[in-house]
């Protein structure tokens, strides 16, 4: 089969690799038909992730068709066109049976601090992702769901992470009625995010980007009000002047690891690998953030130490909410929203890439090229 | 104002909100939002029929945290640790838990080991590693690379300048490394041979 593969920071390539086959009873192998790449796959691209090996596909967005069950598998069958959550998860272990999907202890040894991810690095598992003909899809009981009849597969393939990312750190943000909501970064997850702030009842939405183009779409997608924090000298004092010097209730991070605004963070991090992650978004998020407020994290950073200001979150009393997200137990609720047409994920939809072409589509995603929000990857399947 | 007890009014109500943006205040009730509470004790969710999963066969020993206190029974197998990036990956694995910097700071080191030796190692294969293809830089003549950033306030700039350096700098070494074995190389065996033939030249007078 032909399948996106790792060969070293900000290099990948399409190779011919084995067809993944089932390697557990519950295993099921999906023949992909969307993919997407995530801005959290831009972390392993350039690097940024521990135990990233050569040869790895990336991939952990995608639907397909069931194309070969394990013998234990009951609840999907060949043929069945599913939908896939990012987290890989068992249901059963201590903290799935409490419905932390993301935080299953069954499915990776490589690490106890995070979950199972699809072509995630070893640090998450060590599986294969989804941006290849085919990708084995453990506990194939338990992740998979069938798609809706009426769903459009562009919805469905934005539902598997980043919508559902978006849509889970609006309510990690406690918001309440009348809330002001501040939103770093305008990417897929932040323009979710700020959309469904608004279904929770917020008052006011902000986001705060440095690409006219994002911030463009969070007026058209998200109804926000948003600022290019590259046109402030300093963006935590345009918060409070928004703000009345209270500052925002509720902050979210929905950038992570390779934020801009800071050049000796980014560089330390992104470039140089001796942060976790470059935590300018959050830093700001801590500082924005009314008394009292709460931070929620939806942006995704390494496991290496990043330094956050959490001397000012102390002294001002926040609380500090994140988790990866759950995907499957947001489902539900989601499906209702994208039906009645509150939430409409394939609008964030700029680029169709054909697998073979994956390593342009990586470029233009990573550089910020052509209006770029959101590409997928398109097989031959399709 | 923060100084006095009143929180200022928003610029439009909850009606206005309400009528202006299409499901407004559907999840204002907490019992909607599915993330609330944060946890919910359901312990056989889905097609869960298992109170631990059957445990997947090892086809090599599986490297893993020593904070696990097994193999967990589901794991991955794209890539099995070799040559001497995965020696250096398993004493991370071995030694060092993930609260220990040196677990990381391992791996990370382990990675580039891996990107040099795939490198080199491609250059003897039928594919041998095409940096201009991989790194997808010909987008930028496609899909508009120059007006993307062109009259943009994007802080991305000025660090995005370093990419090249990061992506072309090692490859620039290694072909100036190589050059120089090579030269080297040349001018050993041309010494080696001039002697032999100094040492001969006598015997042919």
């Amino acid at each position: 089969m032909r399948a996106m593969v790792y060969r070293g920071p900000y290099r990948i390539r399409v190779e011919d690799k084995p067809r993944p086959v089932i390697e557990h009873p519950n295993d099921a192998i999906v023949r992909v038909t969307r993919a997407a790449i995530c801005g959290s796959d831009l972390h392993l691209y350039h690097g940024m992730m521990p135990d990233t090996r050569v040869g790895m596909t990336f991939g952990h967005e995608f639907i397909g068709v069931v194309d070969e069950v394990g013998p234990s598998v009951r609840t999907v069958q060949a043929g069945d066109r599913v939908m896939v959550p990012f987290n890989i998860f068992c249901g059963t272990c201590f903290f799935c049976a409490r419905g932390l999907y993301a935080n299953c202890h069954n499915v990776n040894p490589n690490a106890t601090a995070v979950g199972g991810i699809y072509g995630y690095s070893h640090t998450c598992g060590g599986y294969d992702g989804g941006q290849a003909e085919y990708v084995r899809v453990p506990l194939a009981d338990v992740g998979p769901s069938s798609i809706p009849d009426w769903m459009d597969d562009e919805d469905a393939v934005l539902l598997t992470d980043a919508v559902a990312t978006g849509y889970f750190g609006a309510q990690l943000g406690d918001i309440a009625e009348g809330d002001v909501v501040v939103v770093f970064g305008a990417g897929p997850v932040g323009l979710s995010a700020a959309a469904s702030a608004w279904l929770m009842g917020a008052g006011r939405v902000i986001v705060i980007d440095h690409l006219e183009y994002r911030l463009a779409k969070a007026r058209s997608f998200a109804h926000a009000e948003t600022y290019n924090f590259a046109e402030y000298a300093d963006v935590v004092v345009l918060m409070k002047e928004l703000t009345d010097r209270i500052g925002a209730d509720v902050a979210i991070d929905a950038v992570g690891a390779e934020a801009d605004g800071n050049l000796l963070q980014h560089i330390t991090s992104a470039k140089l690998k001796l942060q976790g992650g470059s935590p300018i978004a959050l830093n700001w998020a801590i500082d924005s953030v009314r008394k009292g407020g709460t931070v929620s994290v939806m942006g995704a950073y390494g496991p290496m130490f990043s330094a956050v200001k959490f001397g000012d979150a102390m002294n001002k009393g926040l609380t500090l909410r994140m988790n990866q997200c759950p995907v499957k137990r947001q489902w539900p609720r989601l499906f209702e929203h994208v039906r009645n047409g509150y939430l409409k994920p394939r609008d964030l939809v700029t680029h169709r890439i054909p697998l073979e072409h994956i390593a342009e589509g990586y470029h233009i995603f990573s550089a910020k090229l052509d209006g770029c929000i959101k590409p997928l990857v398109v097989t031959d399947a399709a | 104002m923060a100084y006095t007890p009143h929180k200022p009014p928003n610029p439009e109500t909850s009606e206005e909100l309400r009528a202006r943006i299409p499901g407004w205040g559907a999840d204002l009730d907490p019992a909607n939002r599915p993330a609330v509470p944060k946890e919910v004790y359901e312990p056989h969710p889905y097609g869960a029929v298992w109170e631990i999963p059957e445990s997947q066969p090892e086809k090599w020993p599986r490297e893993r945290s020593i904070e696990h206190a097994s193999v967990t029974p589901v794991f991955g197998t794209s890539c099995p640790p070799r040559g001497a990036s995965g020696l250096i990956r398993k004493l991370a694995y071995r030694r060092y838990s993930e609260g220990r910097a040196a677990h990381w700071l391992l791996l990370i080191a382990a990675d580039r080991v891996d990107t040099v030796g795939s490198t080199a190692r491609s250059f003897v294969s039928k594919h041998p590693d095409n940096p201009l293809i991989e790194t997808g830089i010909l987008a930028e003549v496609s899909h508009h690379g120059l007006r993307s950033r062109r009259h943009q306030k994007r802080a991305d700039l000025i660090h995005q300048s370093l990419d090249p350096l990061i992506v072309a700098g090692p490859w620039v070494v290694a072909g100036l490394l190589g050059y120089r074995t090579v030269r080297r190389l040349g001018r050993s065996l041309r010494k080696v041979s001039r002697s032999r033939g100094a040492g001969r030249s006598p015997r042919a007078w």
